[in-house]
């Protein structure tokens, strides 16, 4: 398994959810766990997937998400887990 | 499973309170290059830096990109360049070597590199001596080289033939940058105590005590805590301490994660983690800042050096259990010219020179990037390192003094110096003279260490 944390920043509009999921489906990556909140405003989300199965590489997927992300007018961030796991459990 | 809220505190952490990893230094052994003859030498240093450093920038890059944390600088520490010098015969041989270790900086992408330097703690050798004197010319011509003198330490005392030397060194080499504001001498720094693993410049050098290759990291984030702390404004001590605590501990898990990551891809070993509250110029990643949430109202008021205290033993409390190896010069920075709450209490006139020396005494490394009147005799800068010199030796720390006396500059000028070096006003220096006192020859005792009192 090879956990990667993708956030999702921006104005909530119809579709963000399934233009993101569409895309990881189509790269064979795995949806572990969804969660969305608003915060000051701006709609949240977060996906913890699974990119062992893919044959992209990771630095791919990073570039291709920011580009979806630029074709909604939202910010899509890919970070690998353990930068949170470090931060917040010990 | 990872929280959203976590994810959130993290990403916001670094897109809105500057957090990020100050350093990754990589730290090469040049002992191996040394020669009898100066060309072999420096081409044996230019090949060892260019093989063992081929990778470092690209790694940090890959890690920055992989995580979302920015790494600010890549850099390169190496062997007290004095030790390497049995071929120098000259000034000009070890400009030469200066000369080198900027080229080789920057045929590998990396902005600055340290190790410029001589350990002269209880003495000069004849090396030692030449690399000192060269150093005006050597930061004059060069970028990206650090230079760093030891004059002192708490086991030999002070050198004080260094201090002197250091005074008029320090003159010469803000003459010989007077086109850029003395800038040069924002490139070197006069320590006592110092580490063999510091990741920060301008004194960070790769010691003998280390082996052929390390990375350091340094972290930082005052932004971070500044933030944490606006949460508890008007709490009390108990639940001030434990928020720096905590924030201290989170940053530095990121540091140590970023230290074992570039040590793995570049597969040198990982030496230490620096637990560092290191500020930039940039609003918002201010140290001053953080002792004014504290509760004084500018740096340098009363309080002060107590709020500074607190905050320094609470970075470090927090920090060494969040890493496997802490080292380093591990504490607060105050640098004046790169924190602009630092700059903004100069400018109110509530931080002078002898309270910075004062709140040295409680933190990391000491008086640093300070801008003072271009027309200060030798003899006041000697003094002035004199005195960092013994806080440091008498309290068994590191200190250290980056001043700058800017050519053709007083009091109500301003200095820039550009980019993370930021911009400083001058600071007034006590008029009073110290000559008698420092043309004395010879050294300082080193303190007794039983009977403290």
């Amino acid at each position: 398994m090879r956990k990667i944390i993708i956030t999702v920043v921006g104005k909530d509009t119809v579709g963000i959810i399934a233009k993101v999921c569409t895309y990881l489906a189509n790269n064979e990556i795995n949806i572990l766990d969804i969660s969305q909140t608003i915060v000051s405003g701006f709609f949240n989300m977060m996906m913890i997937v699974d990119i062992a199965g893919s044959k992209k590489p990771f630095e791919d997927v990073q570039h291709e998400l920011d580009q979806i992300g630029d074709e909604i007018g939202v910010q899509i961030r890919c970070q690998r887990e353990e930068i949170f796991e470090g931060m917040h459990r010990i | 499973m990872i929280s959203i809220s976590e994810v959130i505190e993290t990403n916001e952490m670094i897109d809105k309170e500057n957090l990020d990893v100050r350093t990754i230094t990589l730290g090469i052994s040049l002992l191996d290059c040394i020669s009898s003859d100066i060309g072999e030498l420096n081409e044996n240093i230019r090949n060892k830096i260019l093989t063992v450093a081929k990778d470092l920038v690209s790694v940090g890059r890959e890690i920055e990109k992989e995580y979302g944390i920015p790494i600010v600088n890549k850099r390169i520490s190496v062997t007290p360049a004095a030790l390497l010098g049995a071929a120098c015969k000259s000034t000009d041989d070890f400009v030469s070597i200066a000369k080198t270790l900027d080229s080789a900086a920057r045929e590998v992408g990396v902005n600055i590199i340290g190790g410029f330097t001589a350990l002269s703690a209880k003495g000069m050798t004849r090396t030692d001596e030449l690399l000192i004197r060269s150093i005006p010319e050597a930061l004059s011509v060069t970028d990206r080289v650090c230079s760093s003198v030891v004059v002192g330490s708490t086991k030999t005392g002070i050198d004080m033939d260094a201090v002197r030397l250091m005074g008029s060194i320090i003159k010469e080499t803000a003459g010989k940058t007077a086109d850029r504001d003395s800038a040069g001498c924002s490139k070197l720094v006069v320590l006592c105590n110092a580490p063999d693993d510091n990741p920060f410049m301008a004194g960070a050098f790769h010691g003998v005590t280390e082996a052929d290759a390390v990375i350091n990291v340094g972290v930082s984030g005052p932004g971070v805590v500044k933030t944490a702390l606006e949460k508890v404004r008007g709490k009390d001590f108990e639940i001030l301490c434990k928020t720096i605590k905590d924030t201290a501990f989170k940053v530095t898990r990121v540091g140590q994660l970023v230290a074992g990551e570039a040590s793995k891809r570049l597969n040198v070993p990982f030496g230490i983690v620096d637990l560092s509250l290191a500020p930039t110029p940039a609003v918002g990643d201010s140290v001053a800042d953080i002792l004014q949430e504290i509760g004084v109202e500018y740096a340098g008021a009363p309080g002060t050096t107590a709020a500074l205290a607190l905050l320094n033993d609470q970075v470090k409390k927090g920090g060494v259990m969040a890493a496997n190896y802490v080292g380093g010069l591990s504490g607060a920075f105050i640098p004046v010219s790169e924190d602009q709450g630092m700059v903004t209490a100069v400018e109110k006139g509530a931080l002078s020179l002898e309270k910075l020396e004062a709140m040295t005494c409680v933190c990391s490394v000491g008086l640093d990037m300070i801008a003072i009147p271009g027309d200060t005799p030798e003899t006041t800068i000697s003094g002035i390192i004199a005195d960092e010199m013994a806080l440091g030796m008498v309290n068994q720390k590191t200190t250290a003094v980056r001043i700058i006396p800017v050519i053709g500059k007083g009091v109500g000028d301003t200095v820039e110096f550009g980019g993370l070096f930021g911009h400083a006003p001058i600071m007034s220096v006590n008029p009073f003279g110290c000559a008698d006192f420092v043309n004395r020859t010879g050294r300082i005792p080193a303190p007794i260490h039983s009977f403290k009192n």
